[in-house]
């Protein structure tokens, strides 16, 4: 028998996304369907998890299950699906705001404990969804109403935390190439343990500069590596614009072993008789 | 009780040391003796924030009919020593005629001791142990209190041999040696308190607390996930649940911090799991928005809080029923959901296991309060019967038409597929949402979606299971309770028609919904309601005349922690009341 055939329309629901025109997550919504159809896992093992922001509203543009949680979780909820459900296929879903500001405690600790699923963040350098305030990503002077004359913080720069706390797959891609975002994607949902994946997605409502980026990104000069130190080297003076798979790692992913059996309490049971 | 009479029918014994002294392990060692011998008894602890050096004492109990709360006074007090006992010498008052044994290399006793009215002892408790082999002050005390209750020596080194088994057969004799040693000690004092024989022992008994039991609640009631953050006093609930999960196929993930452990079992529960996790206040009000998730994507969980003394960091170490506000009335919005409170130690496994089954059965978050009181008090109990639920989710069968996640049906309760199932896809969501799980800013949904939830949470037959009530039915005085102080209600209520004073006992273990008809029912015929309750603002009170009429004289014991009301309090209230 043959197996069955998918195509990347079998993954996309039938609701409109509430996004501007333009919006880079379109374009990643687009290369998820792409590279889930060439996974060719059926629609229902696979789980698109996701926080609060524009970006977080894709679970319910795809046709696999989803869960639209509270803002800054997604990841808490990925792990606890993916460890309860070895079987499934786990994407965590999020943006600037949602993954590295109010979620950024869960993202170290993801990357540290190394469940085996895939984390793609949007990356626009902005909160679009209250309407144009700055990100841990958004440059220092960039202005704005919440913070007149920019914020003056450094940007975080996630994939150097990624690398850091021990995330086993590190990649960055910019919305607009499909094809490398859909190829990257494959590779980081193939890859065991926690893969981290950055697209650099233009919010062309609040950061109109962001039309730019589609000239400015360009593909790593170097290929990707397993060496941890020459990764850091290489994206600590990368200028942020680097795209395709920077690190692969050998890291083990977590392990917790789970059964549908139900399981017989009664030796517990007798451990509390005296 | 006396302490000179020669058969008593409760004894209580305090053994104090600094942190590190070994004062709980030398409680648990007597305790579990006596539930070998056949007795009954409790074992709670009274330790300050530190974990070496700061002030610890094992308060036990032992009785011959089952015991749920501690004495009012004590019998017999040891003191290993009495570093840092100023603090919280006054928890433990020695009882008129109470014999309390020091070391005199340990100084003199504080002054609420010299002032009892008590028989003071010296025995050199610290010497005894170095001139033994391996010598422990706190095993020395072991054998002390062996035998002033009675115990057989037999029984007790039953019990050391098990825990001592693993460090070898020198440690057990070091051990024996120590025992006998305090025995002989204790054989001069010329004061002995025996216990009166136990009755006969009619089935299995069982040495558990209340943390352990709401861990092995939860695995009858068919928990196969958790999530964890340490916190006092909920870890034992957590540090239980993970060995025994892995035990029976399970698994137990420590998460970074609160938001991410009830994230994380609202994951595994979305995968067909279900999960649990366990925390205290601090950690319920970071959960608290998660909760709102839960209730609006009708993700069944079920959240443990045992309660401390609060608000903020509080005192950890402490009990209180503080949390009844946030349990109830913490989350945004409008969000049904369910809070229930074991009755006491023994309850929780079935208040766990009930919580389960409404969890899973209404695809809903339920609160269980317990409290320090009760989740970290060791207990000998009658071995629990087996109970079981009808616990499943309402499956999610493959029909032509879109499946739609949040139907409105009759009970509320909409089908809910599972990962994995084909056809049955959806985004669980926390946007108001159509019943198909579509986002919806639509004013029809969002009341048809409360009404729903609204449906299942109010509509569904809790059974027998509201809470109880008890004493003479004809009786026109109430003490009404919840939760962790039934215990303390139902001996004041025994002691009370001992004098020929009738009262009768009605107590909630379903805190939301309120069992209204259940609740108005318990209470016909009362004159007198007594609200009892440790909450500084009468909490439990508030929320109970919140919704429903009281027609009564009403007068409520509420106090803040972290003392315990007791029976001897409650019997008070209730005799003064009655003789106006």
């Amino acid at each position: 028998m043959n197996a069955p055939c998918f195509k990347a329309s079998d993954y996309k629901s039938d609701i409109n996304p509430i996004w501007c025109p333009g919006c880079g997550d379109f374009h990643v919504l687009m290369s998820i369907t792409k590279a889930l159809a060439k996974l060719g896992r059926p629609p229902e093992q696979i789980a698109v998890i996701s926080g609060i922001g524009c970006s977080s509203r894709i679970p319910a543009y795809t046709n696999c299950y989803g869960f639209h949680g509270v803002h800054g979780r997604s990841l808490a909820v990925a792990a606890g699906l993916k460890v309860a459900r070895p079987d499934l296929t786990v994407l965590a879903m999020s943006g600037d705001g949602d993954g590295f500001s109010i979620g950024g405690n869960h993202f170290l600790h993801a990357c540290r404990r190394n469940v085996d699923m895939t984390y793609i963040v949007m990356d626009n350098r902005v909160y679009g969804m209250t309407k144009g305030q700055p990100s841990p990503t958004t440059e220092p002077d960039w202005d704005s109403a919440l913070s007149p004359g920019g914020t003056g913080l450094s940007p975080f720069h996630p994939l150097v935390i990624a690398l850091a706390s021990g995330a086993n797959f590190v990649a960055r891609e910019f919305s607009g190439d499909i094809k490398a975002c859909t190829e990257t994607i494959v590779q980081a949902i193939n890859h065991p343990g926690f893969s981290f994946v950055e697209i650099l997605s233009p919010c062309v409502t609040f950061r109109p500069d962001e039309r730019e980026w589609k000239n400015q990104v360009h593909l790593a000069s170097v290929p990707e590596t397993d060496d941890p130190a020459r990764a850091a080297r290489r994206i600590m003076t990368d200028d942020g614009m680097n795209t395709g798979i920077l690190y692969r790692g050998r890291r083990k992913p977590y392990f917790a072993s789970v059964s549908d059996e139900e399981g017989d309490i009664s030796a517990l049971e007798a451990a509390f008789e005296i | 009780m006396n302490a000179h009479s020669d058969h008593a029918n409760n004894i209580s014994f305090a053994i104090v040391g600094s942190g590190g002294a070994g004062a709980m392990t030398a409680g648990a060692i007597l305790l579990e003796a006596a539930g070998k011998s056949g007795w009954y008894g409790l074992l709670n602890r009274s330790v300050g924030p530190q974990i070496r050096g700061g002030e610890a004492a094992a308060l036990v109990r032992l009785s011959t009919k089952p015991a749920s709360c501690m004495s009012k006074q004590f019998d017999i007090l040891v003191a290993i020593d009495w570093k840092n006992a100023d603090r919280f010498i006054n928890a433990m008052p020695v009882a008129s005629g109470g014999l309390v044994i020091c070391d005199p290399a340990a100084g003199d006793p504080p002054k609420a001791v010299l002032e009892a009215d008590c028989t003071i002892v010296q025995c050199p408790i610290g010497e005894l142990a170095k001139s033994l082999p391996g010598g422990r002050e706190n095993m020395i005390s072991v054998g002390l209190v062996t035998q002033l209750v009675g115990l057989s020596l037999e029984r007790v080194m039953e019990v050391v041999a098990t825990k001592l088994g693993s460090k070898g057969e020198a440690a057990i004799e070091n051990g024996r040696a120590c025992i006998e040693a305090g025995i002989q000690a204790a054989a001069g004092f010329g004061h002995a308190i025996s216990m009166a024989p136990p009755a006969e022992k009619t089935c299995d008994r069982w040495l558990i607390t209340g943390n352990e039991a709401v861990g092995l609640g939860a695995l009858r009631g068919g928990i196969r996930f958790a999530a964890a953050y340490p916190i006092t006093p909920a870890t034992e609930v957590l540090e239980y649940l993970a060995p025994a999960l892995a035990s029976v196929g399970g698994a137990l993930v420590q998460a970074e911090d609160e938001l991410a452990s009830i994230n994380m079992i609202i994951g595994a529960s979305f995968g067909g799991r279900p999960s649990i996790t366990a925390t205290s206040g601090p950690g319920l009000s970071l959960m608290m928005e998660s909760l709102g998730l839960a209730a609006a994507s009708e993700t069944p969980i079920v959240v443990v809080d045992v309660m401390r003394v609060g608000p903020s960091t509080g005192i950890a170490t402490k009990s209180e029923q503080s949390d009844l506000n946030i349990a109830v009335y913490g989350f945004h919005g409008d969000a049904d959901h369910v809070v229930v409170a074991p009755l006491g130690v023994a309850d929780c496994l079935f208040t766990a296991q009930w919580a389960v089954h409404i969890a899973e059965t209404l695809q809903s978050p339920v609160i269980l309060l317990s409290d320090q009181s009760i989740g970290q008090a060791r207990v000998l109990i009658d071995k629990p019967a087996e109970v079981s639920f009808l616990t499943r989710r309402k499956p999610f069968e493959k029909a032509d038409e879109p499946y739609k996640r949040y139907a409105v049906t009759a009970d509320g309760v909409s089908p809910m597929s599972i990962p994995g199932q084909n056809g049955g896809q959806y985004t669980a969501d926390g946007l108001t949402h159509t019943e198909r799980g579509a986002p919806s800013s639509a004013r029809h949904d969002q009341r048809i979606q409360l009404e729903k939830r609204r449906t299942k949470i109010e509509g569904f037959d809790y059974g027998d299971h509201w809470g109880v009530a008890e004493g003479d039915d004809g009786s026109d005085t109430v003490i009404l309770t919840w939760g962790s102080l039934t215990g303390a209600a139902r001996e004041a209520i025994d002691a009370l028609a001992a004098e020929g004073i009738s009262a009768r006992l009605v107590s909630l273990r379903q805190i939301l919904p309120v069992p209204l008809k259940a609740l108005e029912g318990a209470l016909a015929g009362a004159k007198r309601v007594l609200f009892v309750e440790q909450s500084f603002s009468g909490q439990f009170y508030r929320h109970i005349r919140a919704h429903i009429d009281l027609p009564y004289e009403v007068r409520s014991l509420n106090r803040e922690g972290p003392y315990i009301i007791g029976p001897d309090e409650i019997a008070t209230q209730i005799r003064e009341w009655k003789a106006q």
